[in-house]
């Protein structure tokens, strides 16, 4: 058995509007930050995982995300998936 | 007399408002059921209460969808029998996959806890029957995620029923009514059968003239009257 630190990166779709970004925009051009024309925020899972291979943990992070980390009707997610 | 069952989470907390408006005020039977509880016999309408199960972790309703007491709750959505999701209710139903859509934070980042009107869009369900078609009823929403969005099909309306929408005094569809930015204004949504019901508003809160609106008594009348009738035609649900 290996170990695998799996990063699980979640976000809104970029057709859903996302309230927090907006308030983070808000926020950096009140602080005096110029430029920034979009800000997004998203969630980060970190697993720690055992399995044979990285396709292994692949599937199983792709199947957690679908059911439970990630709302598909609203989120895109992606997976990182690193032997430790 | 129709059996109510209360289910509650952890983290739920409008279970015992629910219960009293039911058996209260309405003096129905009504049972507070355990989220661990894997049978729900015997009981002819289910109410899934406001609240923040498992404190709204990873997203609200989306642990709770897990729970035990989800496997009966989907035979009986799935059979026909009545269930109303309130608040955080609703979003577990959503997240349960029992009612299509999703919820984003309010566009205004804020938790909103106002007075709302919505108007009857629907009335072909268990919860609107006794009710007329753009009939407004004055019901309070607390929230932070009420606002709803549909899934990006968006335009099919098969397999859903919107059946309350927010609206100004007069019935009318203005954002200035909208609480939460919720997409098309929509406050309570059903499946395509009708039988399933989420709504954002608490019917429960305003049970009393004391508590400033009777209106959402109307919704439960509207469900006895729905389950007597069902009854008195020798159906079962």
């Amino acid at each position: 058995m290996k170990q695998f630190s799996v990063k699980i990166e979640v976000k809104l779709k970029a057709v859903v509007l996302d309230p927090q970004g907006k308030a983070v925009l808000n926020a950096l051009s009140g602080l005096g930050f110029s430029g920034v024309s979009d800000a997004r925020v998203g969630k980060i899972v970190e697993l720690t995982m055992e399995g044979e291979s990285s396709e292994e943990i692949g599937r199983k992070a792709d199947e957690m995300c679908r059911k439970l980390l990630s709302n598909p009707v609203i989120e895109d997610f992606s997976v990182e998936i690193m032997e430790k | 007399m129709p059996n109510f069952g209360v289910l509650f989470f952890p983290g739920s907390n409008c279970d015992h408002d629910c219960y009293h408006a039911i058996r209260k005020t309405l003096g129905q039977p009504c049972d507070l059921i355990w989220h661990e509880e894997t049978s729900l016999a015997g009981i002819d309408c289910v109410v899934i209460p406001g609240g923040f199960s498992y404190g709204d972790y990873l997203r609200a309703g989306a642990i709770s969808q897990f729970s035990p007491v989800v496997s009966p709750l989907r035979e009986f959505a799935e059979s026909g029998v009545p269930v109303i999701g309130i608040c955080n209710g609703f979003q577990i139903l959503v997240e349960s996959g029992l009612l299509p859509g999703a919820f984003i934070h309010n566009s205004s980042l804020k938790f909103v806890c106002r007075w709302t009107n919505v108007r009857v869009e629907d009335t072909d369900t268990p919860f609107t029957c006794t009710l007329r078609k753009g009939e407004v009823l004055k019901l309070p929403v607390a929230n932070a995620q009420g606002n709803f969005v549909l899934p990006p099909d968006g335009n099919s309306s098969q397999g859903r029923r919107i059946v309350l929408r927010y609206c100004g005094d007069g019935g009318a569809l203005t954002s200035e009514a909208n609480p939460s930015g919720a997409e098309d204004n929509i406050a309570g949504i059903a499946n395509g059968r009708g039988n399933v019901l989420g709504m954002m508003p608490h019917p429960e809160r305003s049970f009393e003239s004391l508590l400033g609106s009777e209106d959402g008594k109307k919704m439960f009348e509207s469900v006895i009257s729905w389950i007597k009738s069902r009854n008195a035609d020798g159906k079962t649900v």
